[in-house]
Order: C-alpha cells, then sequence, then structure tokens
C-alpha cells in the first residue's frame, strides 16, 4: 500500500476535490440506476396485477405442459406422412410464390417513393404512407381478412404474404434505390439515353444485388411466417399444427414441428449460399 | 472512316467484338436458364398453392369491395355522432389495446431477463465449457424458430385462455431471438477489461458485471427496444388463438364480418404500433449514435 501510496500525486482530498464533479455526476447516475429498475419492476408488477395473472395458474399449467411434452415422445406421423408432406410443400409453395409477386409488385413502387426516382414529392409521399399502413398490419390479420374474401386454402395466404410484405419490401427497396450513385443515370441520359434507358442501365445494375438479398432474406422469413398463417385457414402445414393441437395428438404435433424446423434450417441454409453468391459474384470492385 | 477518331485494326475489331458478344451471349444464357428455373418453381408452386388466377379476378370486386365496406360511415353534418357510432366499444378496445401493450411488455421484459442471464454461458469467449455453450444455443435456436403462435396455441391448451399464454408464448420467442442476439453481442467485445478484471482476483460473476456488461449494455438496451416494437405487433395478433390482447375481438369482427369494427379496431393497432415505434426510435437514438440495420 505505501508503495502505491507513493505514486499518487499529492493528498487524497486535493485528488476528491479536483474530481468532484466526476463523483457529483456518478451520483445522478445512481439515482438513475437505482430508478430504472424500480421503475421496470413496478410497472412489471403494474402488468401482473392488471392482467389478472395469478400464480395458482402456472403450477397446475407446467405440469400440463409436461405431460405433453411425455405425449410428445416418440414423435410419430400418425399414419398422416403424404398428408404432412403435402401441407408442408404448400407451405413453400405459399412463401415462394407470395415473396415473389410482393417483389414484383414492390419493384414500381418504390422506384415511385424513392426520393430520385419519384415523379413528384407528393406521389412519394402517398406511396410511402401507404407502404407504412400495409406494414403495419401483421400478416395473419391479412390472412384473415383474404380468407373472407377469396375463401379458405392457401391462395389466401399466399396473397396475404404478398401483400404484406409488399409494404416491407417496396420500403427497403426504395431505401436501395435512394443510396445509389446518381452519376451511372446521368452519363447514360447525357450520351443520349432515354429516362428508362437510364433506370435499366445506370440504376438496375445498382441495386440488383441489394434487391435480391433482400427479397431471398425475405423468402427465409416467410417460410417462418407461412407456417402459421394456416391457423386461421390459409392453407399450409400450420391448418394441420393447429388440428393436432387441438386434438392433443400431441406426437404428431412434435413431428410437425420437427419438420418445420428441418425445412427451415434448409430454406435458411440454400438461401444463405444463394445470397452470398449473389452479393459476392456481383459486389466485386469493377 | 474520316473522324479521325482512332480505329483498330480490322482483325483485332473482330476479335474483340466477337469476345465482347460472347460474353453478352454468356450473359443471356445464364439470365435465360435462371428464368426458367424461376418460371418451372412458379409453375410447381402454383400447383401446390392451388393458385387460380380465375378465381383472384372472380373475387377482385369482392376484394375492393371489402375495402370499401370496412371504411366506415362518415358524414361531414353529423361527424361527431357517425365517429361515436363507428367507435361503439372504443372503452372496451382501449382497455384490451392496454392490455396488448402490457402482454408486449412482460414478455419482452421476461424473455430479456433469461437471455441476458444466459448469453454469457453461450457467448464463446466467455464460457469454458463447449457442452454447456452448445446445448444453450441449441435452446436459443429452437425458441426463436418455433413461431410463437404455435407456443401460444400450445399454452392456450395448458394454462387456459387468457394473457399468461400470450406472454409466455412471446416471451419464449424474445428469449429465443435476444438470446442469439445478446450472445453475438458478447462475442464481439474486446477482452481486455476482462482480462484485467480476471488477474484482479474477479470470478465469472464480477467479471460479466464489471468488465462484459458496461461494453454491451447500449447494444442490449437497443436490440430490447427493438423487440419490444416488434413484440407490440405480436402481443396483438395472439388474441387470434385466444391468449388475450385486443385480436381476440379483431378476429371476432373480421370472422363475423363486422365491417366497420374491422377498420376501427385496425386503425387503433395501427396507432398504438407507430407510437411504440416513434417513442422506442427516439430512446435507441438517444442510447446509442450508430444507425442499426433493420
Amino acid at each position: 500500500m505505501s508503495g502505491r501510496q507513493g505514486m499518487l500525486v499529492g493528498d487524497p482530498a486535493a485528488v476528491l476535490a479536483r474530481h468532484q464533479a466526476l463523483i457529483a455526476r456518478s451520483c445522478e447516475r445512481r439515482l438513475a440506476e437505482i430508478g430504472g429498475p424500480v421503475a421496470i419492476v413496478g410497472l412489471l408488477i403494474f402488468s401482473i396485477w392488471w392482467l389478472d395473472i395469478s400464480f395458482a395458474q402456472i403450477l397446475p399449467g407446467i405440469g400440463e405442459l409436461g405431460k405433453f411434452a411425455m405425449l410428445m415422445i416418440p414423435p410419430s406421423t400418425g399414419g398422416h406422412l403424404p398428408l404432412f408432406l403435402r401441407a408442408m410443400g404448400e407451405t413453400l409453395a405459399i412463401a415462394f410464390l407470395g415473396t415473389l409477386s410482393a417483389a414484383v409488385v414492390a419493384v414500381p413502387l418504390a422506384l415511385l417513393a424513392a426520393q430520385n426516382t419519384t415523379p413528384h414529392w407528393a406521389v412519394r409521399f402517398v406511396v410511402r404512407r401507404l407502404l407504412d399502413v400495409i406494414r403495419g398490419i401483421d400478416t395473419l390479420i391479412w390472412a384473415l381478412v383474404f380468407v373472407g374474401v377469396v375463401g379458405l386454402g392457401p391462395f389466401a395466404g399466399v396473397l396475404a404474404i404478398a401483400v404484406s410484405d409488399t409494404g416491407g419490401l417496396g420500403k427497403l427497396f426504395s431505401e436501395a434505390i435512394e443510396a445509389t450513385r446518381a452519376r451511372e443515370r446521368e452519363t447514360i441520359v447525357a450520351s443520349g439515353g432515354t429516362h428508362w434507358m437510364g433506370l435499366r442501365f445506370g440504376l438496375l445494375p445498382q441495386v440488383l444485388p441489394i434487391i435480391a438479398g433482400q427479397i431471398l432474406y425475405f423468402f427465409e422469413s416467410n417460410t417462418r411466417s407461412a407456417t402459421i398463417i394456416g391457423i386461421v385457414g390459409a392453407g399450409g402445414i400450420g391448418l394441420q399444427l393447429s388440428e393436432q393441437i387441438r386434438t392433443y395428438d400431441f406426437d404428431q404435433v412434435a413431428f410437425i414441428v420437427l419438420m418445420i424446423l428441418a425445412a427451415v434450417a434448409t430454406i435458411d441454409f440454400v438461401s444463405g449460399k444463394l445470397r452470398f453468391a449473389i452479393i459476392g459474384r456481383r459486389q466485386t470492385p469493377n | 472512316m474520316s473522324t479521325g477518331l482512332p480505329v483498330l485494326p480490322e482483325q483485332q475489331l473482330a476479335k474483340l467484338l466477337a469476345s465482347y458478344s460472347r460474353d453478352v451471349a454468356r450473359r443471356r444464357r445464364n439470365s435465360l436458364v435462371g428464368l426458367v428455373v424461376v418460371a418451372a418453381l412458379i409453375l410447381v408452386a402454383g400447383r401446390f398453392a392451388e393458385v387460380e388466377l380465375g378465381n383472384l379476378v372472380h373475387h377482385l370486386s369482392g376484394l375492393t369491395s371489402y375495402f370499401g365496406r370496412i371504411m366506415p360511415h362518415l358524414h361531414l353534418a353529423t361527424l361527431t355522432g357517425d365517429v361515436a357510432d363507428w367507435y361503439w366499444g372504443f372503452g372496451g378496445w382501449l382497455k384490451l389495446l392496454f392490455d396488448t401493450i402490457l402482454i408486449a411488455y412482460v414478455a419482452t421484459l421476461t424473455g430479456t431477463i433469461g437471455a441476458g442471464l444466459l448469453c454469457c454461458l453461450a457467448a464463446e469467449n466467455l464460457a469454458s465449457s463447449r457442452w454447456l455453450r452448445w446445448i444453450i444455443k441449441r435452446l436459443f435456436e429452437f425458441c426463436r424458430t418455433v413461431p410463437d403462435l404455435v407456443f401460444a396455441l400450445l399454452f392456450v391448451s395448458a394454462f387456459g385462455l387468457g394473457p399468461l399464454a400470450g406472454i409466455l408464448a412471446i416471451g419464449i420467442h424474445t428469449f429465443g431471438t435476444l438470446g442469439k442476439m445478446f450472445t453475438e453481442a458478447v462475442e464481439s467485445i474486446d477482452m481486455n477489461p476482462v482480462e484485467g478484471v480476471r488477474s484482479a482476483g474477479a470470478g465469472f460473476a464480477a467479471a460479466v458485471r464489471y468488465a462484459v456488461l458496461p461494453q454491451i449494455l447500449p447494444n442490449l438496451a437497443s436490440y430490447t427496444l427493438l423487440r419490444y416494437e416488434i413484440n407490440v405487433r405480436a402481443s396483438s395478433i395472439v388474441g387470434f388463438v385466444g391468449a388475450g390482447g385486443i385480436g381476440q375481438e379483431l378476429f371476432v369482427a373480421i370472422r363475423k364480418f363486422y365491417y366497420t369494427d374491422v377498420s376501427a379496431i385496425l386503425l387503433m393497432i395501427i396507432v398504438a404500433v407507430s407510437i411504440t415505434d416513434v417513442l422506442t426510435e427516439r430512446v435507441r437514438h438517444r442510447l446509442s449514435p450508430v444507425e442499426h440495420v433493420g
């Protein structure tokens, strides 16, 4: 200790005085450090009271869950393997078609919504708000709406994913377009190209890798969403899953969940490879 | 050629042109193959998904009229009365919306606490046990890959109808996603402070508290807030399967074709979600000046 004290410049009181400001601020911060958690826990207690959650409910529920888990082992197809496989194929088809149609619709909307390609700022404003509203409504709500419009079945699911993804993809595409360099398009227009040629040869090559990556990414996440829209009757594996849960056939539930996990992992792997291939190939500086 | 531009000898030009057209032809061929593959996939997928464009065209008028019908009947002359008519169930809906937001809050909090406790045991640079790391990472993966609505269905069967099932379902999903993100945040820290604290005699918990946590706290808070935004959306739909919140009401309204109720509830959800987004975004920007993707 004495050795270290020798290294101190001046006496402790002087050091304390010199760093008064630092210490005072830390007092304030300490108050925030205590007040923050207290507020968080307070809100938690209030929520539990407001939502009327009793802990008496939890223990028997966990017992039930344990029973479910026991019933899940071993997973079994229950003789419905062809049905499940077909439903899984349906799910993948819904995700694929939904994403693709969303991308097709989103490109022109993105051109209208991007600052550097929009014909008029008012158009941009309207399209952006429209995309926001579409994005604000969950895929499952769209699915429910489309089940009401075109009837039960996977087609409603395709439409639901197509519409709700148009919002997300449109926003991302327009941001990608806004991030492009203007020089390429200017060059093409200056050398006699039309406006459309400028878009095709000046803009498209810049945004294509980004757009392709985002489409693949959405496809991955849509495989997940497409597994659940069946719960409201919009086709795919979700229908089977909710049926089996309702009839307490938990061995089949386990099998379907494993199937979903395997399918999602496969899609993730493939599309990750594809995405890397597209971005890796095109993004080399030229 | 009287332009005075330097012109390459005919032979060399031909060679270059041939190589250029070969290049273009190859790219065209690649694009064509890609298009054919995509078209084939569309056909296969179309068969699987029972896409009938005729069906769509047939129902297109139904779709547009649907959106026409869910619009409220508002007239300028009787505006207040019309709005009151439109929002006849405002008090009850507002309570359910509040429920929804609280469900998201409790779920986010529980998921975050779980993820925060386990992330340091899953991070490669801190945890020593390979087996433990592997198990926790698979657990995170499982929790985030199984859709929250599936959990909600299961929990409604186990715990009964009500917000508890929704909280647990969203909480588990949050646990999985945040666990992964937190682990990645921990894995990217600067290890010098950890070594410093450890060499001064600190144990695992103390090292996490004084060397790891200060480095990742802004990131953690930002991820959590982002997750909260997502969870507000999720908790507005877990009611579809009876797991609490405003979703139940919306489900009934859509299923039973109470048209104006649909638009009224949807508008309330959209407003609530946008307000949450704006507020949390503001806090996130204050927490970290770095712009986050997504």
